[in-house]
């Protein structure tokens, strides 16, 4: 199957700042892809040029097997955006911007009134059709702005942080709507600051950071390959010294958080052992003991900064 | 397939100029420039002063149309620039020259309807319009022509402050009204004032409007037409070329 989206070598230097730097990825269709990196990364630059924003300064880049670069409008026609500033126009009401994307799409009148308003009842926007997007908050811009992007019934959709700064039923309806778009067949490109989403809905995760991609897995497989981040967390009846802790055999390093020390290591089951021993050794009793896999979030850390340190 | 080409473009374009016209036809720039300062530039230099009425209303005609087709068109791209919505416009599968022309549509029907405005003062205070034929051919000329002029004012430099693009555009246009024959004539010009006024696209318009009303005219009625014409592709072809080059840096 051809890839949904497909990247190769794409380049962008902003005066002496190289924003990407000859990054290569495909996103396979009817997959989430997740985009993930710190600030200043490149991944809104990288979405820029995939949605024909920017022209990058070298490199190629297909949308459903469109070049952006050579076929941009049939490109564009596919695909649509949800970027990261909000910018439905507000001085339109909700309706008037959705007609609006529609016509811009070359999706005929009967059709963009009845996907709008089935949009607008999803997202239980139906009862403000008719007001200013300058009054909506910022959970509402952001829900109009999806039911823009989702008018034209788009093959792959490209969302840049969708959830930030939302509610949390706001966020979780947009996820759950980004779940059930790709249950339909479209193909999502997400980029996030958010693990826990990414973990939640990505099939596959690109990390990129200063312009070029550090990893590209499964969440799970990113969680396996980084062994030396399992930890065992541990609490005692009395207050227990994380430096002493430390010392213990196979432990990398130990960490105090909250009542709990937590302790890094390769060997789970050796450190839970040795564990065992310091506390009888001090008198010690053990009130919780629990061995945690790495999260996605302690692995785009250690992706980051052995990215930094190369 | 079509929806790529020509007539899908141009369904587009409409689309982008029925938007503009909604948002931006109550906003202050335009209000401003395109209907106040047009006003109130006729009264300082017609009120007190002896003349025909026919030369009060190719001055008051002239103006409005050029003020008020110039009006939308310069501040479109930087106020959307700045609201983050011309990312939006620029993400979908609308071509540039669509993009623009959308605007130019939207200038050129202000322009048309705010100038029936003296049209209708004019035939009420009693100007017998000789050639009307003439002058609403004249009238769709250069309204194309003005707004296609205000959106080659907003190409460069690619700001996102409207407030320095009508800026620029202000300056621009008040020395050409003053060049322009519509408060001295084209035929009782000195030589260079000739010469500066022919590089005026307000020149044949204001010529036409003469011919129109009281038959007379520098030009003749076909080279008036043409020069609008050529000055409508040139400042349209223009724009839109500054415009594909200047999007990427307005957008960063």
């Amino acid at each position: 199957m051809e890839p949904a989206i497909e990247v190769k070598g794409l380049t962008k230097d902003y005066k002496e700042i190289t924003a990407v730097n000859r990054i290569n990825f495909e996103v396979k269709n009817g997959e989430i892809f997740g985009f993930l990196g710190p600030n200043g990364a490149g991944k809104t630059t990288t979405i820029r040029i995939l949605t024909g924003v920017i022209k990058p300064d070298s490199g190629a880049a297909t949308i459903m097997d469109y070049s952006i670069l050579k076929e941009p409008l049939k490109a564009k026609q596919i695909m649509s955006v949800v970027p990261e500033m909000a910018n439905a126009y507000i001085d339109l009401t909700a309706w008037q911007n959705l007609m609006l994307t529609g016509e811009l799409y070359g999706v005929n009148k009967k059709k963009r009134q009845e996907r709008a308003n089935h949009l607008l009842k999803e997202f239980k926007l139906y009862e403000r059709r008719n007001h200013l997007a300058r009054g909506f908050s910022k959970g509402m811009k952001q829900k109009l702005i999806l039911c823009m992007a989702l008018l034209t019934k788009p093959q792959v959709l490209f969302l840049d942080e969708p959830t930030s700064g939302l509610d949390v039923e706001s966020a979780r309806l947009i996820r759950d709507t980004i779940r059930q778009y790709n249950r339909d067949g479209t193909t999502i490109f997400l980029s996030t600051h958010n693990m826990e989403e990414a973990n939640q809905l990505c099939d596959r995760i690109a990390i990129i950071n200063h312009g070029k991609i550090a990893a590209i897995d499964s969440p799970e497989n990113l969680r396996m390959k980084s062994s030396s981040l399992k930890s065992v967390e541990v609490s005692f009846n009395k207050p227990a010294s994380a430096n002493e802790l430390s010392k213990i055999s196979n432990v990398t390093q130990a960490k105090k958080i909250g009542d709990k020390i937590r302790l890094y290591t390769d060997e789970p089951h050796s450190v839970i052992n040795s564990l065992i021993d310091y506390a009888r050794s001090r008198g010690l009793t053990v009130i919780s003991l629990n061995t945690l896999a790495p999260t996605l979030e302690d692995v785009f850390i250690k992706l980051i900064k052995e990215h930094k340190e190369h | 397939m079509l929806e790529y080409q020509f007539l899908g473009q141009l369904k587009r374009a409409f689309a982008i100029a029925k938007k503009d016209l909604r948002i931006y036809y109550k906003s202050g720039p335009v209000v401003i420039y395109g209907l106040i300062a047009p006003f109130f530039l006729f009264l300082a230099f017609f009120i007190g002063r002896n003349m025909p009425i026919e030369r009060l209303f190719t001055g008051l005609i002239g103006m409005t149309i050029f003020f008020s087709s110039m009006s939308i068109s310069p501040a479109i791209v930087p106020f959307e620039a700045r609201s983050r919505t011309l990312e939006r416009l620029v993400s979908t599968p609308v071509s540039v020259w669509a993009m623009f022309i959308g605007d130019v549509i939207a200038s050129f029907l202000y322009g048309i309807l705010i100038s029936i405005v003296p049209v209708i003062i004019g035939l009420v205070l009693g100007v017998n319009i000789i050639h009307p034929l003439v002058l609403c051919l004249g009238m769709i000329l250069a309204a194309f022509c003005f707004a296609s002029f205000g959106i080659l004012l907003s190409a460069y430099p690619p700001t996102d402050v409207p407030s320095t693009v009508m800026m620029i555009s202000t300056l621009v246009k008040f020395p050409l009204v003053f060049i322009s024959g519509v408060f001295v004539p084209i035929s009782e010009m000195q030589d260079w004032g000739r010469i500066i006024a022919s590089f005026s696209p307000l020149t044949y318009y204001t010529d036409l409007v003469n011919c129109c009303t009281q038959e007379i005219s520098y030009y003749s009625v076909f080279a008036d037409f043409i020069a609008l014409i050529g000055f409508t592709l040139l400042f349209l072809i223009t724009a839109i070329k500054i415009h594909e080059k200047t999007i990427p840096e307005r957008l960063s």
